[in-house]
């Protein structure tokens, strides 16, 4: 009888109250905040003809800014598989001095500002910094040019893959790889065939989102990518000097570009988490 | 005779476990890449914003904080984050309790809404409101006639960083709220309590690290907005200047000293939001998986 009364109670799921306030108050801070100004965008994107937002969208300086975009934050993430693949794995598998320390410190492009990691990188990477100095010897310019853009973005992208993979590689089961090698699997052949297919959907994911986020990343980029037009500037830096040059037109039209690739990287994004998520819960 | 046997127990098993395993140099090698990777990426951008700040002594360090336009930045990026962080908090509250505690049509929808922010450019982020408020905006000639600054004025400010930090509470405590289920609300309710006391005596107590956790990284990322905050903000001296602005006008004025001192300022706050966030990860792994004593035991 109460076990009866007290499965009904679990799946109507009503006994408890708030449903209404909670929902609510959620919806009309998220019109407000996100969906009328978001809106605002695609209005005013509709509201411009289409020989003039093509004519901005599709201008030689605009068309040179998203292939910076997208091409510096694809090597950024690329970059970040393979780095932030092996940190993942040297965090998961191995133990050695300072290794809490370490996984802080993955977070730290998460926790520090973006202009303050720009303005640091900037000055490491300049032609006198510590760093900018040997390139310079070696005859490699870094601060100013699309290189130190992906240096910039790397730094960004870094935790998206280290906590993507992270988890999973926890959750791999030492058992398989014994089995692999007692089935006389080297430890190449086992790394191969059992783990990376089994952390593949993670690292892609990772990659998506470091991707992402490199695209629209703004802060950390501006100063060390030296702002030359056709040459190192990216998209986001577009829509600035638009927005200063008071042309909210222009600005909207790239922006609206800028939205419907996150909009197609967001989609791409889920469905990866999902693949994820069913491979983690078949193993 | 006993040799033999010896040999049958004992070889198999290092075997096995040196080919489930790496070779030792390739784990020494690994870890060398790993730990040379993070030391040139983030540990020396870190350390260089302290070594910089302090290039010209101590005494130009205090002045450039002392600063009347460095104080007026802290102030407004103090006060911006104090509206934006309770603000999110509450929502974040509100749509766990909505979304983990009841069944829904379209919750899937609403998830990848309240996420919606954080796969936005920040510059877009700061367009939205320059559109809405904007001379040209939708209320843009309305507030000039009754003489009400949003855009390039404190508002503005504070609006794109509540834009930028909308999902970082909710994010955290849905999936946590999800986990924990509905059974101990049920209880308290069936023993009398009202709904406001249960939320108070058992919800909130439930998930206290993980709402720590989100006003942790909402924080850091509503003191330290740049790009959204730096397009509605107008750049106005003195007025509309957040700490990360204020070290952008520094660094442009090539004036790098006070600019690494004001920003070492937030790589401060960067450095207490990482040990922070690092404490209560230890806190809510217990929080995630109440039963796990009995787990453990099993």
């Amino acid at each position: 009888m109460s076990v009866a009364v007290a499965r009904n109670i679990s799946t109507k799921n009503r006994v408890l109250p708030g449903f209404g306030l909670s929902l609510g108050f959620t919806l009309f801070y998220l019109g407000l905040i996100v969906l009328i100004p978001l809106s605002a965008l695609v209005w005013k994107t509709f509201s411009l003809s289409w020989a003039a937002f093509w004519h901005t969208v599709a201008s030689d300086r605009v068309v040179a800014s998203y292939k910076l975009s997208f091409g510096a934050a694809l090597i950024a993430a690329f970059f970040n598989v393979i780095f932030g693949g092996i940190v993942a794995w040297v965090l998961v598998r191995y133990r050695f001095p300072g290794k809490r320390i370490i996984d802080a410190l993955v977070d730290l492009p998460f926790a520090l500002p973006t202009a303050v990691a720009g303005i640091a990188l900037t000055t490491l990477y300049a032609p006198n910094g510590w760093f900018g100095r040997y390139f310079e010897a070696a005859g490699i310019k870094v601060a100013f040019t699309p290189l130190g853009i992906v240096i910039a973005l790397t730094f960004i992208g870094l935790p998206f893959v280290v906590r993507t993979v992270q988890p999973v590689l926890q959750d791999i089961e030492r058992e398989l790889e014994e089995a692999a090698a007692c089935l006389g699997a080297n430890r190449a052949q086992t790394f191969l065939r059992v783990i990376l297919p089994a952390i593949a959907p993670a690292l892609l994911t990772g990659f998506a989102l470091a991707f992402a986020r490199a695209t629209g990343e703004y802060g950390s980029v501006i100063f060390i990518a030296g702002n030359m037009p056709m040459i190192s500037e990216i998209t986001p830096l577009m829509i600035v000097t638009r927005l200063e040059q008071y042309d909210y037109a222009g600005a909207t039209a790239i922006a609206a570009v800028m939205l419907g690739a996150s909009f197609v990287l967001l989609l791409a994004i889920n469905l990866l988490q999902a693949w994820t998520r069913g491979r983690v819960e078949r193993t | 005779m006993s040799s033999t046997t010896l040999n049958l127990a004992s070889t198999p098993v290092p075997r096995v476990r040196a080919a489930s395993g790496e070779a030792a140099w390739v784990r020494v090698l690994l870890i060398a890449v790993a730990l040379l990777f993070l030391t040139l990426f983030l540990f020396v951008p870190l350390v260089a914003v302290f070594v910089e700040a302090f290039a010209k002594g101590w005494h130009t360090y205090v002045e450039a904080i002392a600063d009347p336009d460095a104080l007026s930045a802290i102030e407004l990026t103090l006060m911006t984050a104090a509206i934006a962080v309770p603000l999110n908090l509450v929502f974040g509250l509100a749509a766990s309790w909505a979304i983990a505690k009841f069944e829904f049509r379209g919750k899937n929808l609403l998830l990848t809404l309240i996420d919606l922010p954080f796969s936005v450019s920040p510059v877009i982020s700061g367009l939205i409101y320059v559109l809405l408020f904007g001379a040209q905006g939708w209320f843009g000639p309305w507030l000039r006639d009754h003489d009400i600054r949003i855009l390039f004025a404190v508002p503005g400010i504070v609006l794109a960083t509540i834009f930028v930090t909308f999902p970082f509470v909710a994010r955290e405590l849905i999936p946590l709220m999800q986990e924990q289920g509905s059974e101990e609300e049920e209880a308290a309710l069936v023993l009398g309590a009202s709904g406001w006391r249960t939320f108070w005596h058992v919800t909130l107590p439930n998930i206290r690290w993980g709402l720590l956790y989100g006003v942790i990284l909402c924080n850091a990322r509503a003191m330290g907005e740049f790009g959204a905050v730096s397009v509605v903000s107008g750049h106005v001296r003195c007025e509309t200047n957040t700490i990360p602005l204020q070290v952008e006008i520094l660094y442009n004025e090539y004036n790098f000293a006070a600019a690494f001192a004001v920003a070492s300022l937030l790589a401060m706050l960067a450095l207490v939001t990482l040990v922070l966030k690092s404490l209560v990860e230890g806190r809510l792994h217990g929080e995630e998986a109440p039963q796990s004593f009995e787990r453990s035991d099993a």
